[in-house]
């Protein structure tokens, strides 16, 4: 029951970065990690709803800039000993192009 | 086939190995652990609670079943290992088991010294050791009425305040004059056993044991001198044995311990040994710390990393009576051509005393008040040189540690629901519940678990007392080694000096050079490698924004909401009405919802917009402002008073000069925050002595002033020099700058690493060494060619923009 979206060339998101995609209703980050796997997660940390778009990415994980929570891109959960997750789409990179299932 | 690792003895020691060795390469091993007691691995140092009835085992079990299991250790308790057969490669236990190893790790503990006086093996005599020692005197206790405690030392003091917590009568009998002798002096010995006595704790000092009376069960004890005592019930505590006897059955080479080397290897190659029953360049330890740093390495070298080395521990030691503050570390008994510091109020029962050597700490005792014992351990195990600060040293660390908190600092005395971290509303018990709940035995751990001291870190010395006094012994003093972060083992100054010495130019090189952890690095190691490699090679190393924290990558504050701050350079705090002018259009055309004067002297625009933020920073752009890097680990303002041009009472133009300070300076980047000022007179209305670099002008000149900190722990500046011309405090100052960039460690601001490396050192490289501070100031000028072009402009003007425009879609 998903829909492919086309957002954005893989080269306009920067490695070890992310995008924000703003949607009607909610703000997604889309992540790029070094070897160019892509994750999406809900824009906002379990903890305090901070920006994780605007984190650093390390592997496959996240630090949120407000509190530092790590989350894991894969789950979109907390690393211990921090508790909460966050919501989770699934992407795909096919030619070059990033898609987004919403 | 995975290799088999067994371990002998399931204590704190070996378990803690398996812990690091898990953290390292989880695979390697297929482990199986035999442990003699019945019960699975518990915190050994917190059987005085126990005893006491403040804890239950339950409490003190680190590690339950479940833990074994789902690291896939097998586990057999109560069945302690007999035999080693080195040939065939495999342990023999009582009941007959057998399990043969690739690698075998000894962890056999110690055992109590039972004085082998006449009758020390009839029912009721005991060592104070294990769960077991703690029943039957838990047991004693409910059915005899008089206890003896042979070793007036920690654990005999313990066990003794124990037993009377349980309604016994209990004297303590004790060889020497004084109690506690291997870590106290005479007056603080002389205080605890007051202390102790006013709780009706007996005392028989130099005294002998000469013979155990009684039937079967004691009756009481005979001494030297003839004179007798009755007894129900007697603990021997004078000492522990490291227990070798297994070692030394198999032909391993033992002394008084299995002798190992700094790997922690013992002659047997394939047989490594950790905790109490080893002896390491002579040395056996009791204390958990220095067991600790050797679970570390022995991990190390079972995970065939192989470079870790243990070279022998400083510890220190703390009584876990509770009501009795008492600490002691390193050589308390000063020797010929030592110095003491001696602080004493014996109305208010405190007492400290340091032994001083060249000017640094050898020794610490303190009764009473132990707030500042971690403090000056740490002081201890660095050699730093307390000149500086030696007038006011017996004080303790008000200005550096526990701001905030005023006269709270002694951390027992606070109930349990005092806050202890203000940042995240952390009370002390709930960090008292995290540590004793969760098995935690480091301030990194308490921070991850409850958040307390994670933010400003103003409460870290609490929480370190806390810490210390919970856990006791048990308490992991923050190494002398410090990692950068969990992704090497390597020190920021380790690592600026490879950068340095190995010319390495970048990221991956510096990760690859020390063997990091983590390919990616992380969020606390990314930064601070950006900053050394930018600072290193200005001109040659390309920054990284996917390295930076937000606020550096946006070029702007992030706030709570997500918007951003904006904050314009305004030089020397000075500006036009058309420049406040063009501020007042911005704001109103981006409906900036807020704006405020900063204490930096300049304007904030609050509530940007990301997107809003090139279009905002044109404006401004074009009205002549560059960034006032208000966001960054940077120069921030130069703060200034209105000088002799205005003020009646100024001797010189410290706004001018403040101008030229900021033109000198803006725009490089730092370890943390920079900020300067200049005071036109010394009625110092700029506030330049608590700043990082503050002028204030006399008649005759300027005076510089160093490492001062308005923020969480005020510090005052210390005075390096007075000179005479402006562009002496220009040059002065660009040196000072330089040397702190590329010397303190990230995220150190200058009054800490002024603390840290000394004033002196810093008089020496910038005022009387003239040919390096004009090579400092040199190398900042060039960096400065390369640090001076706006941020601002350059975005406004389309780079990164990716950064700052959102993908837009519709939803479906």
């Amino acid at each position: 029951m998903s829909n492919w979206i086309e957002i954005a060339a893989l080269e306009d998101i920067p490695r070890l970065g992310a995008r924000v995609v703003k949607t009607d209703t909610m703000d997604v980050a889309v992540f790029r990690t070094r070897d160019d796997q892509v994750f999406a997660l809900k824009d906002a940390c379990p903890h305090k709803q901070g920006p994780l778009s605007q984190g650093i990415v390390s592997g496959t994980t996240v630090t949120c800039p407000m509190h530092n929570w790590k989350i894991d891109l894969e789950k979109g959960c907390a690393l211990g000993p921090d508790e909460g997750c966050t919501n989770v789409f699934r992407t795909k990179v096919e030619n070059g192009k990033v898609y987004l299932a919403i | 086939m995975k290799e088999k690792l067994v371990l002998v003895g399931n204590g704190m020691a070996g378990v803690r190995t398996l812990e690091e060795l898990l953290k390292l390469d989880p695979e390697r091993y297929e482990i199986t652990v035999f442990g003699a007691e019945p019960y699975p691995n518990y915190n050994r140092i917190m059987l005085s609670p126990v005893l006491a009835g403040e804890k239950t085992v339950d409490d003190i079990i680190l590690n339950d079943r479940d833990w074994y299991e789902s690291n896939g250790i097998t586990l057999h308790t109560g069945d302690p290992v007999v035999r080693i057969d080195r040939a065939a490669r495999k342990v023999i236990t009582e009941s007959g088991l057998e399990a043969g190893y690739d690698r075998l790790l000894l962890a056999t503990g110690s055992n109590p010294f039972i004085i082998p006086v006449p009758g020390h093996d009839k029912e009721g005599v005991i060592g104070f050791r294990d769960i077991a020692d703690v029943n039957t005197m838990l047991e004693a206790s409910k059915r005899y009425q008089k206890a003896v405690v042979i070793g007036g030392g920690l654990l005999g003091l313990e066990a003794a305040n124990g037993l009377m917590k349980n309604g016994m009568d209990v004297t303590v009998v004790h060889l020497m004059d004084i109690l506690m002798e291997r870590q106290l002096d005479r007056p603080a010995a002389e205080l605890l056993k007051q202390s102790l006595e006013e709780r009706g704790m007996k005392f028989l000092m130099e005294t002998q044991t000469a013979e155990v009376l009684g039937d079967d069960r004691v009756s009481g004890l005979k001494f030297a001198d003839g004179s007798e005592i009755e007894a129900d019930l007697v603990v021997m505590a004078v000492g522990i044995r490291p227990n070798i006897e297994l070692a030394q059955t198999a032909g391993i080479h033992c002394e008084r311990g299995i002798v190992v080397n700094d790997t922690m290897q013992t002659y047997d190659p394939r047989i490594y040994a950790v905790g109490e029953c080893v002896q390491h360049r002579g040395l056996t330890y009791g204390l958990v710390a220095p067991l600790f740093e050797q679970a570390k390495v022995a991990a190390n070298h079972l995970a065939q990393l192989g470079f870790a080395r243990y070279e022998g521990s400083v510890t220190s030691t703390k009584l876990k009576v509770t009501g009795i503050d008492l600490f002691s570390a390193g050589e308390f008994n000063e020797q010929e051509g030592d110095e003491t510091l001696v602080l004493q109020d014996p109305a208010a029962g405190v007492y400290k005393k340091l032994v001083v050597r060249d000017n640094r700490i050898k020794g610490a005792v303190l009764y009473g008040d132990t707030m500042d014992g971690t403090w000056y351990f740490q002081l201890l195990r660095d050699g730093t040189d307390i000149s500086a600060f030696r007038s006011t040293i017996l004080f303790g660390q008000h200005d550096l540690g526990d701001a905030g908190h005023g006269d709270e600092t002694r951390v027992a005395a606070l109930s349990d629901d005092a806050e202890i971290c203000g940042c995240n509303g952390v009370c002390k018990g709930e960090i008292i519940d995290a540590i004793v709940t969760k098995g935690l035995f480091t301030l990194d751990d308490v921070k991850a678990h409850t958040k307390a001291a994670s933010s400003c870190g103003s409460c870290t010395g609490l929480v370190e007392a806390i810490l210390a006094s919970t856990v006791g012994d048990g308490y992991d003093a923050t190494p002398s080694k410090k990692p950068l972060c969990g992704c090497t083992e390597y020190s920021h100054d380790e690592v600026i000096a490879g950068i340095k010495e190995h010319q390495l130019k970048t990221m991956d090189a510096v990760r690859s050079f020390f063997e990091w952890k983590n390919p990616d690095g992380c969020a606390a190691c990314r930064p601070a490698l950006n900053y050394y490699l930018l600072a290193y090679w200005p001109g040659e190393y390309h920054d990284d924004p996917q390295s930076r924290f937000i606020n550096e990558r946006a070029h702007g504050n992030i706030q709570k909401d997500g918007t951003y701050s904006v904050v314009p350079r305004m030089f020397g705090g000075l500006c036009t009405p058309a420049e406040l002018r063009a501020i007042a259009d911005v704001a109103e055309k981006y409906n900036v919802p807020e704006m405020k004067v900063t204490g930096g002297q300049r304007i904030d625009l609050f509530g940007i917009k990301k997107e809003d933020l090139p279009a905002v920073w044109k404006d401004l752009s074009e009205a002549g402002f560059v960034s006032g890097h208000a966001y960054g680990k940077a120069l921030r303002t130069v703060k200034t008073c209105a000088g002799k041009n205005w003020c009646r009472f100024g001797t010189q133009d410290s706004t001018g000069l403040g101008v030229k300070l900021e033109e000198l300076t803006w725009g490089s980047w730092m370890p943390h925050k920079f900020k300067l000022a200049v005071s036109g007179c010394p009625r110092n209305c700029a506030e330049a002595t608590i700043k990082d670099f503050g002028v204030v002008c006399v008649d005759s000149g300027y005076e510089l002033h160093v490492g001062g900190n308005g923020g969480i722990k005020v510090r005052v500046t210390d005075l390096l020099c007075k000179v005479e011309t402006e562009e002496e405090v220009l040059e002065y100052c660009g040196a000072f700058i330089q040397k702190y960039r590329e010397e303190a460690h990230y995220l150190e601001r200058t009054a800490p690493w002024v603390e840290r490396v000394g004033l002196d050192y810093i008089k020496q490289a910038i005022v009387e060494d003239e040919a390096q501070r004009k090579a400092l100031y040199e190398r900042f000028k060039y960096s400065q060619q390369f640090a001076q072009i706006d941020p601002w402009k350059q975005r406004a003007e389309g780079e990164e923009a990716n950064e700052f425009q959102p993908i837009k879609i519709t939803a479906a």
